[in-house]
């Protein structure tokens, strides 16, 4: 019944996917966060820069955001990510698209947070004379971010899914395989379902994970 | 908040975010010229490739034609995705076990599916097992991909609308001997859309997003792919790509704002029961293009699996 498996690395496109959102949540939570600071931050400029990164990026379909990576990036500008090989130059601009992408949500999701933090907190470690770095790094973003492991789990699942979109510039990972495989065998149900449940597989876990953990470290209030 | 952080600036202060200003303002002209210069070297800048923007055939041709794809397919997306996802919403909120739990699986399940397989598979299934025109297979495809993902997440909004409302609503209607269905339709139902409809407008921004995976991935001459066609003949990649993006962010921002006008005014009338869900709270719990999963302010982020079903 699943010989229909044999020839196509089903579990190796699986592994890609995996890659490419575990890269990629790391550089957009690290990108995130400092759009973030840049928008409490006391300078206008930045908080205008961040503010206007986000509102731009955000409502830019993540699609337009690939496939100019890929078109525009690599084909007009000539950016090749340090690698000539195809595939490798692939993901790396894949990943690039979905940092830039998912690092908006990442930021509203961090700002998000950043208003739970009682407002006594700033108060009392500006009280003690920290700066605003000081008050961001020691006081409130440690607080802030224990806060906001549920909605960032939320966008990791959406960066999951999100890296679907990868195909639309050739990567070789999971909704790739599954086009080329549903165009060739004859099973298109069930290559729908085995590919459903790796998804869900995924992003199920995840989100038991990270749901669990937010209820440990919420902040007692 | 934000002022909380930092304290009002003195003079040394003062010095100090001028001094960042400017070093900042540096790093971004800098990316600025960087970015010209490029796009200069690559003759992107020449007023030939800008031109036909300013000309009507560009746009009667190419852009309008696929913005029309594009708001037809995620206007249909919207319509059939919410009489549908207010039946899951509803039947998650039944008192039977065994139309609770179905209906949670569902949605469940397709929450957790990227909206790009459900348009490929269903692509393929129309494909093979229906008799319809390519035009109509690709539109059909997308519309039916986006209204499986939708309706699941707009199941859980209509969920959290209802569970948003007083507790007093349903204990009146009880009080005054309405039955469970009566007092869903003319009790719960009218308050909870109303509670809503700033996270449905909010939703529509991320169909709109999604319908550009159907341009790429199976051909539908939506907005994004009829870029590509205009490319193509006018040999404008990186201007048309800009022009492009420039539509939908300010079609998505209209949708955005219209949506947190709505929020306001709602907020603000006196006749709701003050229960509104947020477009806002829906945009950061619900990010994502292509995906994102909806969660109910309540509950701490509705991940799945992290509440109790029965």
């Amino acid at each position: 019944m699943f010989d229909f498996l044999e020839g196509y690395d089903v579990l190796g496109a699986f592994w890609t996917t995996v890659q490419l959102t575990v890269i990629s949540a790391v550089g957009s939570l690290i990108w995130g966060t400092l759009l973030a600071a840049m928008r409490v931050s006391p300078v206008p400029l930045m908080r205008g820069f961040g503010t206007a990164y986000v509102n731009i990026v955000r409502n830019i379909p993540l699609t337009v955001i690939i496939v100019f990576t890929s078109l525009g990036l690599a084909d007009i500008f000539g950016v090749t990510m340090g690698s000539g090989d195809f595939d490798v130059r692939g993901f790396r601009l894949a990943v690039l698209g979905f940092v830039a992408y998912t690092a908006a949500f990442v930021c509203e999701a961090i700002r998000s947070g950043i208003n739970t933090v009682p407002v006594g907190q700033a108060e009392a470690a500006r009280a003690i004379g920290l700066s605003f770095s000081q008050t961001l790094r020691l006081i409130v973003l440690p607080q802030a971010f224990r806060s906001v492991i549920g909605p960032l789990a939320n966008v990791l699942i959406a960066l999951t899914k999100n890296t679907t979109v990868a195909a639309a510039i050739g990567v070789a990972e999971a909704a790739t395989l599954m086009k080329t495989m549903i165009e060739n065998e004859a099973q298109t149900l069930l290559i729908g379902v085995v590919f459903a449940l790796g998804f869900v597989v995924l992003t199920l876990p995840t989100g038991l994970f990270l749901g669990w953990l937010s209820k440990r470290l919420a902040v007692k209030r | 908040m934000t002022s909380v952080l930092y304290d009002a600036p003195g003079p040394r202060a003062k010095r100090r975010n001028v001094l960042i200003s400017v070093i900042f303002l540096a790093v971004l002209a800098l990316l600025v010229w960087f970015v010209w210069d490029a796009m200069n070297e690559k003759g992107q800048l020449e007023w030939a490739l800008w031109k036909p923007f300013t000309q009507s055939e560009a746009w009667t041709t190419y852009l309008l034609p696929g913005l029309a794809n594009t708001l037809k397919a995620a206007a249909l997306a919207m319509v059939i995705a919410l009489p549908l996802g207010a039946v899951f919403g509803i039947a998650r909120l039944s008192d039977h076990r065994w139309v609770r739990l179905p209906a949670a699986w569902v949605v469940e399940f397709f929450r957790a599916i990227p909206v790009l397989l459900l348009i490929l598979f269903a692509n393929e299934a129309y494909d093979r097992w229906a008799n319809v025109t390519t035009e109509q297979r690709q539109l059909y495809a997308v519309v039916t991909g986006l209204v499986l993902y939708n309706a699941s997440v707009l199941a859980e909004v209509v969920r959290a609308g209802i569970l948003a409302l007083p507790k007093g609503q349903s204990e009146a209607a009880k009080a005054i001997g309405l039955r469970k269905g009566q007092t869903m339709r003319s009790i719960l139902l009218p308050q909870a859309v109303t509670a809503m409809l700033p996270a449905i407008v909010s939703q529509l921004v991320v169909i709109v997003k999604d319908t550009a995976l159907g341009g790429v991935m199976i051909g539908f001459t939506e907005l994004l792919n009829s870029r590509a066609t205009l490319a193509a003949f006018y040999a404008n990649v990186i201007p048309s790509f800009i022009v492009v993006a420039l539509i939908y962010i300010v079609l998505n921002f209209i949708l955005t704002s219209f949506a947190s006008w709505l929020e306001k005014r709602l907020r603000r009338s006196k006749k709701s029961t003050g229960a509104v869900l947020s477009a806002e709270d829906m945009e950061e719990l619900n990010p994502a293009a292509v995906g994102g999963s909806f969660g109910t302010g309540g509950e701490g982020g509705g991940l799945p699996g992290s509440r109790t079903y029965t």
